[in-house]
């Protein structure tokens, strides 16, 4: 998708190294033409490609399992269930979303804003010339290739949508899931992504570098997560009657180190998976820079908690790999292994401070702002700074350290301030019909009982707030229930 | 001496024990525990079935304090743990036949007297 030139490059480079071989050998056999070794090796590339695209769509698609335990082990016992229950509503809306409307506006080619083709998407149908797929060479009719492809930006838009909501935790009404998911997933992500990726937005004439989406799916749910957390305000007791931010502590630190991991594993498939081509196993490289730009986060966080809180804070060091890597999400295809830590090591850096500062004004239980927000928006200008001539794209420049100028950091710039643009205005406006209409936020009741007993009607963990004793039976009174149950087994030859 | 026992939301905690600290009484116990009166119980449905919760969390406060002080104590929890609604709790006042203090093997009121910086360190 955003390297579609790179593919015929490789390609060329693959049969060369072929043709060497093969040209000693061809002594006993038919010497083959170069026509039946390009259609064999596009065959073949074709397939393993396909293999890679759906293998990375289901590990994108396992950071689902990540988001949910992220948020879990950062909300209290009492708002645990209904995190479960929004993870797997908005996925779902998101896949029914997505296929009907969001793909084909997205990636179907057409004009400036928005795509043409590619809607309800079935086998047959015919995609657009300007259409992703069309470009990257899987022809205009759709098969089984396609469908890898779209499944694969599909658990992108998951992502995106899951990102959204970590910073409306414990407060808000489960009805603004699905009605804020569909218009997301139809409308914001879409655009987005239609600008960036399909190449629709080329400040200065240049091609934008966001590899795998430190804008389009992590600046855009963090966009999202702003939107939503102005109008929902801080959760109860966040703020003392001092105006100073006080702890709500997560109930379960294990589950959210579970997540961070979860996601690393995850994000192979992200930033590895957005060659969408197995040809010259550039992933192997992609896999390594995103490793390094992970660890590079988890170091700096590390630092910068001991910096400034004298302690080795365990969320801010899971924050840290988060962090490190949305911000090698951008430039994972662009630049080399040493920059990755480099660039890993400032977002760790960057969201420590930045967690602690938005923390002063803002109640985002996940951190989101700082490590989907900032972290992202480092990551795409850090393309700007880092990018390697050898990795860029035609219509790109290397970057201000490898003496291609100011223009692409100028232009990744522009990206980030679009991004936010579109996202920020379409989100608000929608969070606030919401909030105006069905409303956003629940009940001071409904907040001190938690969301799950409250929305939900049921306990994430029932043995918490249910004493036992009112267990065993309904409307009964305990003890004699089971005081009478104990004498009649245990002497059954009186009765 | 008078032991100051008081049923209250979760929520009145921290204003309470903020304020007693200002006025000198840094000295409390506090459990969590569940209970039922007025209040309605919280019906919790799993998979159709449902049962009813009637002992709703609340937080105990006990205090143990000199017959002169027990209407400050008191009022200090009114002032904050009320909101008008049902489940707001209640207050006991029960007197106090005897207390040792068991480092020193003290006796009688002088057990209840706070240590002379112990409000000045939680203030600071």
């Amino acid at each position: 998708m955003k390297r579609p030139n790179m593919r015929g490059a490789m390609l060329s480079a693959a049969i060369a190294s072929l043709l060497m071989p093969t040209a000693a050998l061809a002594q006993d056999e038919a010497p083959p033409t170069l026509q039946s070794l390009t259609d064999g090796l596009a065959a073949t590339g074709s397939d393993v490609s396909a293999t890679w695209i759906m293998l990375s769509a289901i590990l994108v698609i396992l950071m689902q399992v990540g988001f949910m335990f992220l948020e879990i082990g950062f909300a209290r016992g009492k708002n645990v269930g209904t995190i479960v229950a929004k993870i797997l509503v908005n996925f779902s809306i998101a896949a029914v979303v997505w296929w009907a409307v969001g793909y084909g506006i997205a990636f179907g080619g057409g004009g400036q804003f928005i795509g043409d083709s590619g809607f309800l998407l079935n086998v047959g149908q015919t995609m657009s010339e300007t259409s992703i797929p069309t470009v990257l060479g899987y022809g205009a009719e759709v098969n089984g290739m396609h469908f890898t492809y779209f499944l694969f930006q599909f658990a992108f838009v998951a992502v995106s949508l899951a990102i959204v909501w970590g910073s409306t935790l414990e407060r808000i009404k489960f009805i603004a899931y699905p009605i804020y998911a569909v218009v997301f997933v139809a409308v914001i992500y879409p655009l987005v992504a239609h600008q960036v990726w399909a190449g629709n937005l080329h400040p200065f004439g240049l091609l934008i570098q966001d590899f795998a989406g430190s804008s389009v799916v992590h600046l855009t749910g963090a966009t999202g997560a702003l939107a939503a957390v102005l109008l929902l305000g801080p959760r109860r007791g966040k703020f003392g009657a001092d105006g100073k931010p006080r702890p709500i502590p997560g109930h379960n630190m294990p589950l959210f180190g579970l997540a961070v991991l979860i996601l690393w594993v995850g994000w192979f498939g992200f930033n590895a998976g957005s060659t969408v081509s197995a040809t010259g196993a550039i992933f192997g490289q992609v896999a390594v820079v995103t490793n390094l730009g992970a660890a590079g986060g988890v170091i700096g966080a590390a630092i910068m908690a001991l910096a400034l809180g004298k302690t080795l804070d365990v969320g801010m060091v899971g924050n840290g790999a988060i962090g490190g890597l949305v911000a090698i999400t951008a430039p994972s295809g662009y630049v080399d292994p040493w920059a990755a830590a480099v660039i890993g090591l400032i977002a760790g850096l960057i969201i420590v401070p930045a967690i602690i500062g938005i923390e002063k004004k803002i109640d985002d239980p996940v951190g989101v702002l700082a490590v989907h927000g900032l972290a992202g928006i480092w990551g795409t200008l850090s393309c700007g700074l880092f990018t390697t001539e050898a990795l860029t794209l035609e219509g790109q420049k290397s970057g201000l350290f490898y003496g291609g100028g100011a223009e692409q950091l100028a232009a990744q710039f522009v990206a980030v301030v679009a991004t936010f643009l579109i996202v920020f205005i379409i989100s608000f406006a929608t969070f606030y019909l919401i909030k105006k209409t069905v409303g956003l936020r629940v009940t001071a009741d409904e907040e001190i009982a938690g969301l799950d007993i409250s929305e939900h009607g049921m306990y994430g963990y029932p043995e918490q707030f249910i004493p036992e004793a009112e267990l065993v039976g309904y409307g009964s009174s305990p003890t004699l229930t089971s005081a009478s149950a104990v004498a009649s087994t245990a002497k059954p030859q009186e009765v | 001496m008078k032991m100051i026992t008081a049923y209250i939301r979760h929520d009145a905690f921290e204003p309470i024990r903020s304020e007693l600290l200002e006025l000198g009484f840094p000295s409390m116990t506090i459990a969590d525990v569940k209970g039922s009166g007025r209040q309605k119980g919280i019906t919790e449905q799993y998979r159709g079935a449902s049962v009813t919760n009637y002992l709703r969390p609340k937080l105990k406060i006990e205090c143990a304090v000199s017959d002169g002080d027990v209407q400050t104590i008191v009022d200090t929890i009114l002032k904050h743990a009320r909101t008008g609604n049902v489940g707001d709790g209640k207050i006991f006042v029960s007197p106090i036949e005897q207390a040792y203090r068991i480092r020193t093997g003290e006796s009688g009121e002088e057990t209840l007297q706070a240590h002379p910086d112990a409000a000045e360190a939680a203030k600071g």
